[in-house]
């Protein structure tokens, strides 16, 4: 494309900078987290089966609500991330894309 | 078309829904037998009310049952009428689609113009493949809530996805991995081996789908495998030949309407039995008497154990699942391969901009989510009515529990609700089956037509109308080698071709990918390395483990029969007709696999997980690495800040609208 636009010096600008640096920390904690929460279920259930077993309603045990959990869990991450690049993410984006179109532009 | 779809679908929830009211409950004294019809005859025969009699409170009364029906009773006309409908709806879609499709822009990612809300409703058309719905309904109904636990793994694929693939995807993208890749280096070598590595997995993946369907059609309408699998096959190349994406999504997402509904309907009915009490649902699959006896069956023990609650027993994880670390693999190849698909890589070109590709996963893990949560519950369901028994009698893949659920909630064999259930939600699985290979065939295409033969072979040189023209040959020759392969497949063991699709992806494409939008350094060296060393590495690990056939194993578990019948010969008791069949397939197994070594030539498997994930993942990161340093290049480093702008904030990608 444009064989002339200097990416380096581009990726350099400050609101790039910021963005990358936030985005960056922000979706590493988050799959972080949710590889976490997700890794204990197997092993849960292969190392700890009794904890599993207690039954905490009827006859609906521990491990049910974990795997419930689980779900619950992997959906409050989609909405969670939606929101926070919906609402914060973004706008930063513009912002970076217009200092580096007036950049590119010179 | 679409009123005329709500029509169908209308008709047949409503004519589902109106026997199925609770009253029908009430469990027919003296005919305990479940979903059990007369031992001969046809469905006339069956005395009237047997459907009912499965379910058992107390779990006292069930007995054993004496028979058990080797395959459902589908009312054929009813069943196959679902099925046109299915087809003609699909290929009134494809020749609307058809007549739009001009450039390959259209082709491959429908223009770019689909909306997230129809993108979101299309992956999980995509991706909840008749494996999902029919296979996790089994295992639920046949391991308990190890198929619940099963469950989370390829649904927690999209947080990867979102989090990691969507956007960035969509950002610097046009097709394919291939496009992305290149971005990062002008290399051909580097096109040519992302395209031959998705050919790969779309292949095992295809292969899998394929020899699924033509055993599903099988068992769903009784014709012949090799019937099924051309007929099926002829029917998706002319689609996707046609059609190309714009068809392909539309059929991916009224099978996903079609699956919720039917999942939706199935749950409904089957909870409002216990008037949406849980607890009373759960305490009733626990209690019932054939539930037990399977649990008992499979935890190997002969005599009742006392103090021990079998019913629990099916409540709580380990009767499938049993080595932790092999579960651990497993998660990781879904958590990190799904992300690597080529044919969900592709469907985020297919959207505007990244705020769409964001929104159509939310939407798409919406839904994939309730249906999993669904599909578990189907399972509880058909292990209360059905029986684990029955299940595994009618397919030793579980994978006719929620079809036949669906019609004992509708009436049961013989009623017209019964039928008229059963032959919806059969042809929602069809129609599961057609959305997934047309996805999956469109990704081959793109990785063969626009990568190999326009990019590395012609120099992205050729002109609209012979780029078309190639990306339609190749879906058709794609289709004929799904078909070919389908039917030399027939009696081979695929299941662990999915697996083995998932731990390439996460092993050879992921890393790569993730390398390339994320790591400065990263050059041509690392993706050629990363792809074929990642993957072959993959492929050879499952070479070596324990999903192979190894005939010294058969032959030893053949000889332990041989053994106990032999003994019980020995005692003087005299053998029934089905152990005498037993002894005689025993000895000729042991006669033929005495001396047999698997395909690599193993007596046994060198790697003791099926899933290879756990060591290949990390191997394919260490090849990346490797390769990157090996073979350093100044040009590809350079391109990086080029590609990340461009993931990061869309910033002269194709089709993008301006932030």
């Amino acid at each position: 494309m444009e064989k002339a636009t200097d990416w380096a010096a581009l990726a350099k600008l400050p609101k790039f900078a910021e963005l990358h640096k936030k985005k960056k920390r922000f979706l590493l904690t988050l799959w972080c987290l949710g590889s976490v929460c997700f890794y204990l279920l197997p092993i849960c259930a292969g190392y700890f089966p009794e904890l599993m077993r207690v039954k905490l309603w009827g006859r609906l045990n521990f491990g049910y609500f974990f795997c419930l959990f689980e779900f619950a869990m992997i959906w409050a991450i989609a909405l969670f991330y939606t929101y926070k690049t919906n609402s914060y993410f973004d706008p930063l984006t513009r912002e970076a894309v217009a200092e580096i179109a007036k950049e590119a532009g010179k | 078309m679409r009123r005329f779809l709500t029509a169908v679908i209308v008709a047949a929830a409503l004519c589902s829904a109106a026997p199925a009211a609770p009253r029908q409950i009430a469990p027919l004294a003296g005919s305990a037998r479940p979903y059990l019809a007369s031992t001969g005859g046809g469905p006339e025969a069956a005395a009237p009310g047997r459907v009912f009699a499965a379910w058992r409170q107390d779990g006292t009364g069930a007995k054993a049952p004496a028979a058990l029906l080797k395959e459902v009773k589908t009312n054929k006309g009813i069943t196959i009428g679902m099925f046109l409908a299915i087809v003609l709806v699909t290929a009134v879609i494809v020749y609307r689609a058809a007549r739009s499709t001009k450039t390959t822009a259209d082709f491959y990612t429908a223009g770019g113009g689909i909306t997230g809300m129809q993108n979101g409703w299309a992956i999980a058309g995509d991706y909840l493949s008749a494996a999902t719905f029919l296979g996790i309904a089994g295992l639920t109904s046949v391991f308990g809530a190890d198929g619940f636990m099963y469950a989370v793994g390829p649904f927690f694929s999209f947080v990867t996805i979102l989090l990691v693939i969507a956007e960035p995807c969509r950002n610097a993208g046009k097709y394919t991995l291939g496009d992305i890749l290149s971005l990062r280096s002008d290399s051909k070598v580097v096109r040519g081996s992302a395209a031959l590595s998705a050919v790969v997995v779309s292949t095992f993946y295809l292969l899998g789908q394929m020899v699924g369907a033509g055993k599903l059609m099988q068992l769903l309408l009784g014709i012949p495998y090799r019937v099924s699998i051309v007929g099926v096959g002829v029917l998706l190349v002319v689609y996707v030949t046609f059609g190309g994406m714009k068809a392909t999504t539309w059929v991916q997402i009224i099978k996903a309407i079609l699956l919720m509904m039917s999942g939706l309907a199935i749950t409904v009915l089957l909870l409002w039995k216990f008037g949406f009490n849980l607890i009373a649902f759960y305490d009733a699959v626990a209690s019932s008497a054939p539930v037990q006896e399977h649990v008992r069956g499979l935890l190997k023990q002969v005599a009742p154990q006392p103090g021990l609650d079998y019913g629990q027993r099916f409540l709580e994880p380990g009767l499938l699942l049993k080595d932790p670390i092999d579960q651990v693999s497993l998660g990781l190849a879904f958590a990190l391969g799904a992300a690597g698909l080529p044919h969900i890589m592709m469907r985020f070109f297919t959207v505007p901009d990244a705020r769409s590709a964001r929104q159509s996963v939310l939407i798409s893990m919406m839904l994939i989510g309730a249906f999993m949560i669904m599909v578990t519950m189907i399972g509880f369901g058909a292990a209360l009515f059905i029986t684990p028994q029955q299940v595994l009698a009618v397919d030793k893949g579980g994978n006719m529990a929620a079809p036949m659920l669906a019609q004992f909630l509708g009436g049961g064999a013989g009623t017209i609700a019964g039928d008229l259930f059963l032959a919806f939600v059969c042809a929602v699985a069809f129609s599961t089956i057609i959305a997934v290979v047309s996805g999956l065939i469109l990704a081959g295409s793109a990785a063969v037509a626009h990568d190999f033969y326009v990019n590395v072979v012609k120099d992205g040189k050729p002109d609209q109308k012979e780029q078309m023209t190639v990306a339609r040959i190749a879906s058709f020759v794609i289709g004929a080698i799904a078909i070919v392969l389908g039917i030399a497949c027939e009696k081979q063991n695929v299941a662990h071709l999915v697996v083995l699709a998932f731990a390439v992806v996460a092993s050879s494409n992921f890393p790569v990918l993730l390398f390339a939008l994320f790591w400065k350094r990263f050059n041509a060296g690392g993706i050629v390395t990363g792809l074929a060393f990642g993957g072959l590495f993959a492929i050879g690990v499952v070479m070596v483990s324990p999903n192979m056939t190894y005939p010294k194993k058969v032959a030893a578990d053949a000889q332990k029969v041989i053994v106990v019948l032999e003994k019980k010969q020995a005692e003087g008791v005299p053998l029934v007709e089905k152990e005498l069949k037993a002894l005689e397939k025993a000895r000729a197994d042991y006669a033929g696999n005495r001396e047999g070594r698997s395909l690599v030539g193993l007596e046994a498997p060198l790697f003791p997980l099926k899933n290879p994930a756990i060591l290949s993942v990390p191997v394919g990161f260490l090849a990346a690495i490797i390769g990157t340093f090996l073979f350093g290049n100044r040009r590809d480093e350079e391109l990086f800040d080029e590609l990340y702008i461009r993931q990061n904030t869309g910033y002269g990608a194709s089709g993008a609208v301006d932030h």
